[in-house]
């Protein structure tokens, strides 16, 4: 389990996927590759992702939860994919934003 | 967190785009990575805290950017046409530090204790200066770290420092703008100077979304028309006043310019009619109008492209009006207008506008957070919000008129007269009087052939009411502006306030 909160960043423990958080809050159990996912720097990388979670991550996407409560940011692109609660986060389709500079 | 992180991603996945320079002297995600890298060791290796930027636009800027996030220094872009003695005590406030300059600047910055002076063009052809350039990845993480020190444009008082930390430009670049969403062709003419926020913001926004940002060194309407024809500039950001000089160019020369997708303006008030004229010399741009501050990592508010459109065909008066808005809120960005006493407003009444977000940063490097207990920054501007949650910027709070008790916002005043055809710029402010606590008086500058005095009374006893009337026309050769572009009515103000008012 890891305390989500905007800004806060993790990696995956089996491939070299990281993430930014940029909407959620709370405790949450985020994983990648099928295993849990820890904060930033704090863990060398080993083993290699699950078959069921290795869809890979892309670079500067955005994930999200079906409910929309939580959305986190591809900083770092990997072969493990993004999971919340065992249930597989998915590519944001986001509305183009209107650009202001 | 870091700034570098933004460029680390950009040059991981789109490392041959060009991040800045113009076509013949390019520099690519990976040139400039490989130049913050260099910039950032030598920035280790002499001790520097911060980096002192003193120059026009230029390559130079997001080196220099993300050179000082990378070695954990904080970006200083000071205005160089301060005069000598600010522009050194701004130094000296900033050292131990590098200063980035031209060979001007050198002279000039010269001897200031604790500053390592080099010039720009050394330092974009050899960024480390002889020391070890930083390794992959090793720039400090912490969220809370300065970033960038912005000394603000002081239309009120002498310049504060304010702080913008890595965790609010990441949070404003991570809310705004989509990775790599630029196409190939994309380029972004950088024309504000590189110590007003939006020059920041851009930097940071075109290196992530992967265009190309053209410098124009010396801001001209002239020579910018050039830069954008010949460089094939699809993007740009302009304040008003430089929006209204092109405008006025374009007109003069008798073109259009087509290749232009997309203008950003704001930093100040805007005026219908060139906005309105601006949409008919830009054919095929969409329009947003920003509305932001310093303290908040520039924009919170923004009337996008569909708005624009919507609202200038809109036959609706509301609608059509609210081209003079400022557009909604960002995502993530939340804005509620209060009373003097904190009592939030009531859909259309004037308050005090504050602003909330992870972007909002809301400090000074000199009086600490100025966010309250539950994060709110109070901007200082008054303003409404509409009933379908568009903001409406009146003014400064300090530029507010209050006649005989009643509040009334200057730009509203200014737009009335600038309806008029032969008025080419306006300003109203308040001015003592023995009667009203404050009479309205306005300085306008004219065409010819110019109106008189009571036209321009008629044309706003029309069009607003008649407290609004000004009781003091001045006929002006020219308004003071700031050189960011924002007009300084508390100079007129001064300028007028011994002068008793005549009695209608």
């Amino acid at each position: 389990m890891v305390e989500l909160r905007p800004g806060a960043r993790f990696q995956s423990t089996v491939c070299a996927t990281e993430v930014i958080v940029v909407k959620g809050t709370g405790t949450a159990e985020l994983s990648c590759g099928g295993a849990p996912m820890v904060p930033a720097g704090s863990a060398e990388r080993a083993g290699e992702p699950s078959a069921d979670a290795s869809g890979g991550t892309l670079l500067g996407k955005r994930y999200g939860d079906g409910d929309e409560t939580v959305e986190v940011l591809c900083t770092k692109a990997g072969e493990g994919s993004l999971a919340l609660a065992g249930v597989a986060l998915a590519v944001k389709v986001t509305k183009p934003l209107p650009a202001s500079d | 967190m870091n700034l570098m992180m933004l460029l680390e991603m950009a040059a991981t996945a789109l490392g041959d785009r060009v991040a800045v320079g113009s076509s013949d002297a390019a520099v690519t995600c990976s040139d400039l990575m490989g130049r913050a890298a260099g910039l950032a060791g030598r920035l280790r290796a002499s001790g520097a805290e911060r980096l002192v930027l003193c120059d026009e636009p230029g390559a130079v800027l997001p080196v220099a950017l993300f050179g000082a996030a990378w070695a954990g220094a904080a970006y200083v872009p000071v205005n160089y046409r301060l005069p000598d003695d600010d522009l050194r005590a701004l130094a000296e406030r900033a050292a131990p530090a590098l200063a980035v300059t031209d060979d001007a600047g050198a002279r000039r910055l010269a001897g200031v204790e604790g500053l390592e002076v080099v010039e720009r063009d050394t330092l974009l052809e050899d960024p480390s200066g002889g020391a070890e350039a930083a390794g992959p990845g090793d720039w400090p993480s912490d969220p809370d770290a300065a970033a960038v020190l912005l000394y603000t444009s002081g239309t009120s008082g002498p310049p504060k420092a304010a702080v913008l930390r890595h965790r609010h430009l990441v949070s404003y670049v991570f809310g705004t703008v989509e990775f790599a969403s630029a196409g190939p062709g994309e380029a972004h003419i950088m024309a504000v100077p590189p110590y007003h926020v939006a020059s920041v913001a851009a930097q940071l926004s075109q290196v992530y979304s992967g265009r190309r940002i053209v410098p124009l060194a010396r801001f001209d309407p002239d020579a910018w028309i050039d830069e954008v024809r010949d460089e094939g500039v699809t993007h740009a950001m302009l304040v008003p006043t430089m929006l209204a000089r092109i405008v006025d160019a374009l007109d003069r020369r008798g073109e259009t310019l087509e290749t232009v997708r997309f203008v950003s303006y704001g930093g100040g008030k805007s005026h219908r009619a060139v906005v309105e004229r601006a949409l008919e010399v830009f054919p095929a741009a969409g329009f947003s109008h920003a509305y932001g501050l310093t303290e908040t990592s520039s924009t919170v508010c923004v009337m996008g492209p569909d708005d624009h459109r919507r609202c200038a065909a809109s036959d609706d008066p509301v609608e059509r009006a609210r081209l003079s808005s400022a557009g909604r809120p960002l995502p993530g960005v939340e804005v509620s207008v209060r009373s003097a006493d904190g009592v939030e407003a009531q859909t259309g009444s004037a308050g005090e506008i504050w602003v909330r977000g992870e972007q909002v940063a809301g400090e000074y490097a000199e009086g600490g957070s100025q966010l309250d207990e539950d994060g709110w920054f109070c901007t200082r501007d008054s303003g409404h919000l509409d009933e379908d949650g568009y903001l409406w910027v009146h003014g400064r709070n300090d530029d507010i008129i209050i006649r005989g008790g009643e509040n009334m916002s200057p730009g509203e005043i200014e737009d009335a007269l600038l309806t008029h055809p032969a008025v080419a710029d306006a300003a109203a402010f308040g001015v003592p009087s023995r009667e009203w606590g404050e009479e309205v008086a306005v300085c306008v500058v004219t065409r010819t052939p110019a109106p008189s005095a009571d036209d321009l009374r008629e044309l706003v006893r029309a069009r607003l009411r008649s407290s609004r009337v000004p009781a003091r026309v001045e006929f002006v050769d020219e308004l003071p502006y700031n050189d960011t572009g924002k007009l300084l009515r508390r100079e007129l103000r001064g300028r007028y306030a011994s002068d008793p008012v005549p009695r209608r």
